[in-house]
């Protein structure tokens, strides 16, 4: 118990803890920009591995690590482009497309990598964003801010822009009101299906992000399987979340808390349990985050059903 | 742009939807082909001689469609109830992991026996795992998409443990693989030298009878009335609950029939690499079939070519394998949109 104590109030776990976290933080809250206008988007599994993909692939051809944080966007926006016009403009059935943006995204990038790369064995590998050591000057948090790269950082920030975007401007107005009563929308005179595209594509452009900084960042290459689940992870968060950014940001931090923990006590309690048990704990958790708060979800009102003009 | 409802649809518009979505499909990945500096006609070719072109070819066709049909069943029957399982991954792996912990054991009873029981248990593991997040929304009303997808993750990190531990076979070199499946309890060959089993029959058997359940019980009934409009179903008497925790297990014990094919009729033992994604590509082939069962045959055919052809097409040229995983995804959307244009006009204004 003592040991546990002590992992927890050290430096090095939170300086994980933020790590862990943050590309759950850009896909939490690329999900929750969706379905805030009222759109599912399960393609952010393959999003996330498109944009991993494509921010290094442009690192690795030489440009800057910024210009592979735009790269990844782009690429996000693409697919997001993609979602939109079915699910949106053809009304077509939101999980279904969504799985099958992830299978065509995830499929695509791979198929792109063994072109680009026929023959390596061991993945070429680039310089990835370094620690910033921006904030040692002040106590504790500045050592654990510090130690994050830039990458990290835009992420902390776009939890308050966002909440500023949704709940103090026009535009966030609209993402809410389209995804909550799109017909009263309609009647302000606003294009229903031109802002909740707009979302989408936004929302999976912050999808491509989260998926680069694990090539650009966390690690230095592109691996199969990198994502490992973390896109369906982030769609388990915006419901804990109640789609609320500080709560995503919150609810991030939380997981990515076990997480940490769970790969330290991995390492500290040596081989007394099965490591695939520690490594289930994650999934365990977003598992009973979404029983704990189903009940009282409030879902937005017009999440998964598709609006016609006119029709009701 | 709005979408129009036809009041009657042309049949040529009907018969020519599929056809278009393929051609489509063909069309915008012979772009990666070109990209891939191999040639488009020949890699065609290649794949399609190699998924259907000779006895061999035919028979690894078949061998690959076999768990494909009954995953592509297991999604066919629940997303005709509205029941999104993405689960169908863990379930067949967690079936396959029952099946050889009763076809590998040296339990004491006669093979007429453990024969039906390695079937039933891998059946009823498959149908227990969704039984879990069916509870989880009839009772807490949690969305089951997430779920099933994350408990793929857990269900195959369980059979990693297992196969790391109690079941692993001490002979096999420290490779995490189960004890072999009993020699009399494995699915017999249909097709001399090929690897196609039994489970070919049964996968097409399963289809015939989902089909006339679908046409002609009321179970099958029930299960289109709560896919359509539950609330109305529920109007109706239909005890919405309880056809959807029917319909799960119904689905979560094809795929785990799936995991049980796999190790009795092709593999004998399980790894964790015995599937590459038949859970996942079953969605799919539901998706293509327009979610009848005998659609799904032929779908999951389809698919299986398109991963034994890509397979040799890609020695052959050296078009990444991976074009086959393209082609499929293009091919459900397009024939996504194909099936919406044949149901719905569209107008410009």
């Amino acid at each position: 118990m003592t040991d546990m104590l002590d992992i927890v109030v050290s430096a090095p776990f939170w300086i994980a803890v933020l790590r862990i976290a943050t590309p759950l933080i850009f896909g939490t809250l690329g999900v929750l920009l969706c379905e805030r206008a009222g759109v599912l988007n399960l393609g952010i599994e393959g999003i996330m591995v498109a944009g991993a993909f494509a921010g290094w692939l442009a690192v690795y051809n030489g440009a800057s690590l910024w210009t592979g944080v735009l790269v990844a966007a782009g690429t996000g926006a693409i697919f997001g482009l993609l979602h939109g016009v079915l699910t949106v403009e053809l009304a077509l059935s939101q999980h279904v497309t969504g799985l099958g943006i992830t299978l065509f995204a995830t499929s695509l990038s791979y198929y792109a990598y063994r072109v680009s790369f026929p023959k390596v064995t061991s993945p070429p590998t680039v310089t990835p964003f370094s620690e910033t050591h921006w904030f040692d000057a002040a106590p504790l948090i500045g050592k654990i801010l510090g130690a994050q790269t830039a990458l990290t950082l835009l992420a902390l920030i776009i939890v308050p822009v966002l909440a500023y975007v949704l709940y103090r401007t026009p535009a966030g107005l609209a993402i809410r009101m389209v995804g909550e009563n799109p017909a009263a929308a309609e009647g302000q005179g606003l294009s229903v299906s031109g802002v909740r595209i707009g979302a989408i594509v936004a929302g999976s452009a912050l999808m491509g992000i989260a998926g680069a900084f694990l090539t650009l960042s966390a690690f230095n290459a592109f691996y199969f399987n990198m994502i490992n689940g973390r896109g369906w992870i982030c769609v388990a968060l915006v419901v804990f979340a109640s789609w609320r950014p500080g709560k995503a940001l919150l609810g991030a931090i939380l997981f990515a808390a076990f997480d940490a923990l769970q790969l330290r006590l991995q390492q500290s309690a040596g081989a007394t349990l099965p490591y695939q048990l520690y490594l289930m704990i994650p999934y365990v958790l977003s598992i009973l985050a979404l029983a704990l708060v189903a009940r009282k979800a409030a879902y937005p009102q017009a999440l998964m059903k598709p609006y016609r003009k006119g029709e009701r | 742009m709005r979408l129009e409802l036809r009041a009657r649809i042309p049949v040529a518009i009907a018969l020519a939807s599929p056809f278009a979505a393929v051609a489509f499909t063909l069309l915008a990945c012979s772009g990666l082909i070109v990209w891939a500096g191999a040639p488009v006609g020949r890699a065609y070719w290649l794949l399609f001689d190699n998924a259907f072109g000779s006895r061999f070819a035919i028979g690894e066709t078949l061998t690959r469609a076999t768990p494909l049909i009954l995953t592509g069943l297991s999604a066919a029957v629940a997303f005709r109830a509205r029941f999104y399982n993405i689960g169908a991954e863990g379930q067949l792996y967690i079936g396959a992991l029952a099946a050889v912990a009763i076809g590998g054991s040296t339990i004491a009873l006669p093979p007429a026996l453990l024969f039906p029981l390695m079937i039933a248990a891998g059946m009823v593991a498959g149908a227990l795992l969704l039984l879990l997040p069916a509870l989880a929304k009839t009772r807490l009303g949690v969305d089951e998409v997430v779920t099933t997808l994350l408990l793929n993750f857990i269900a195959l990190l369980f059979v990693s443990t297992m196969l790391d531990g109690p079941m692993k076979d001490p002979t096999a070199m420290g490779w995490p693989q189960s004890l072999p499946i009993r020699s009399e309890l494995a699915f017999g060959k249909l097709l001399e030298r090929s690897r196609v089993h039994v489970g070919l029959l049964m996968a097409i058997a399963i289809a015939g009878a989902l089909w006339i359940v679908n046409a002609r019980t009321s179970f099958g009934y029930e299960m289109r009335a709560v896919g359509a409009n539950a609330r109305a179903a529920r109007f109706a008497g239909i005890s919405v609950n309880a056809v959807m925790l029917k319909t799960a297990l119904l689905s979560g014990a094809l795929a785990g029939l799936a995991g049980v094919g796999e190790v009795a009729g092709r593999a004998e033992y399980l790894t964790l690499d015995m599937s590459p994604g038949y859970g996942y590509s079953g969605i799919v082939i539901a998706m293509l079939a327009g979610l009848s069962p005998l659609g799904v045959v032929l779908a999951a055919l389809f698919v299986a070519g398109l991963i034994v052809g890509a397979d040799s097409m890609s020695r052959a040229v050296g078009v990444p394998t991976y074009l086959a995983d393209v082609i499929v995804a293009v091919s459900l959307l397009s024939m996504l949109v194909a099936a919406m244009l044949t149901r719905y006009k569209v107008r410009w204004s």
